[in-house]
């Protein structure tokens, strides 16, 4: 079972002492990790978390993904350690390659910053093996890039291979087939948009974050 | 040889463009007629040292494939010319 989760800070990361908050308090222990170090440390997990890395110049994660800490990522993730990617640390993912597709602008040009639901897909994931297919959680939004975007070859394998692990209910950015987020080949590595540290504790409004987090702690 | 490079990089066909669309949707608002296939993307301008022509294109290429663009998005046309080196 893994426990030591690496918390990957870039400059402009702002997510993570939300990761560490709620890996904590799930019986975990975390470090932050900044983005110039070449070594993850002894951990057990990764998790890259969200914010605005380098100031989403030029593209989300599009400088991000250079980061000497992202060789590490991309090594451990090689390996079979669960990675995962919230928000900007999904745009992370897919321009490092980890996770297929890209995140576009939302299609209504609105940032959303809202309570969303998601149907669980999958519960071969590292972010869900703990959770239940069908089943619909309560997890915020908070994203101006979240439209997520790939051709349909992509699409059409991401189905096949049953790589979808969240659909939203109600879709808020124009996603393509309502995805908000999705694992690799391997399925250790999982990305997705909405933010699960955010719903660990009742005063958030919603616990069922803990049940996703739970699944690589 | 030094060379001025101007990237334009644009949405591939069939991505949604809602700042194009959005910017489409205004125009008859504001009198203008007759203007469609609106599409925004950006320009990205810089010098580059090469050896010639090719040798520079090839460099930019390789700089838009790999970091200028998302591929699984995003197009890009190069523009170069030789630098006027009297202008800073």
């Amino acid at each position: 079972m893994a426990r030591h989760v690496a918390v990957i800070r870039f400059p402009g990361t702002n997510c993570e002492f939300d990761v560490v908050e709620a890996v904590e308090s799930l019986g975990g222990t975390a470090e932050i990790v900044f983005h110039d170090q070449t070594s993850l440390g002894a951990a057990d997990a990764v998790v890259v978390a969200g914010g605005f890395a380098h100031g989403d110049y030029l593209r989300p994660g599009a400088i991000a993904r250079f980061s000497p800490v992202m060789e590490a990522v991309g090594a451990f993730a090689a390996g079979g350690g669960p990675v995962v990617g919230i928000c900007n640390g999904f745009q992370v993912l897919t321009e490092a390659g980890l996770l297929p597709g890209a995140l576009q602008k939302n299609a209504g040009l609105k940032f959303r910053c809202e309570m969303s639901e998601l149907r669980v897909e999958t519960t071969d994931s590292v972010l869900t093996s703990a959770s239940t297919v069908g089943r619909v959680v309560r997890i915020p939004i908070n994203h101006f890039e979240g439209n997520y975007t790939c051709s349909e070859e992509t699409l059409a394998e991401l189905r096949g291979e049953d790589r979808i692990v969240f659909r939203y209910v109600d879709n808020p950015n124009g996603s393509v087939d309502d995805i908000a987020g999705v694992c690799s080949a391997g399925r250790n590595v999982v990305g997705l948009m909405p933010h699960p540290e955010r719903a660990c504790h009742e005063l958030l409004g919603t616990t069922d974050g803990r049940e996703l987090l739970a699944s690589f702690l | 040889m030094t060379f001025d490079a101007v990237v334009h990089v644009s949405l591939r066909p069939g991505i949604a463009d809602p700042q194009g669309a959005t910017i489409e949707r205004a125009l008859p608002a504001l009198g203008f007629e007759g203007v469609s296939g609106v599409g925004v993307g950006k320009a990205i301008s810089f010098r580059v040292e090469a050896a010639d022509e090719a040798a520079a294109r090839s460099l930019v290429e390789d700089l838009c494939h790999r970091f200028l663009t998302n591929p699984v998005i995003e197009d890009s046309s190069i523009s170069l010319q030789p630098a006027d080196l009297t202008v800073a």
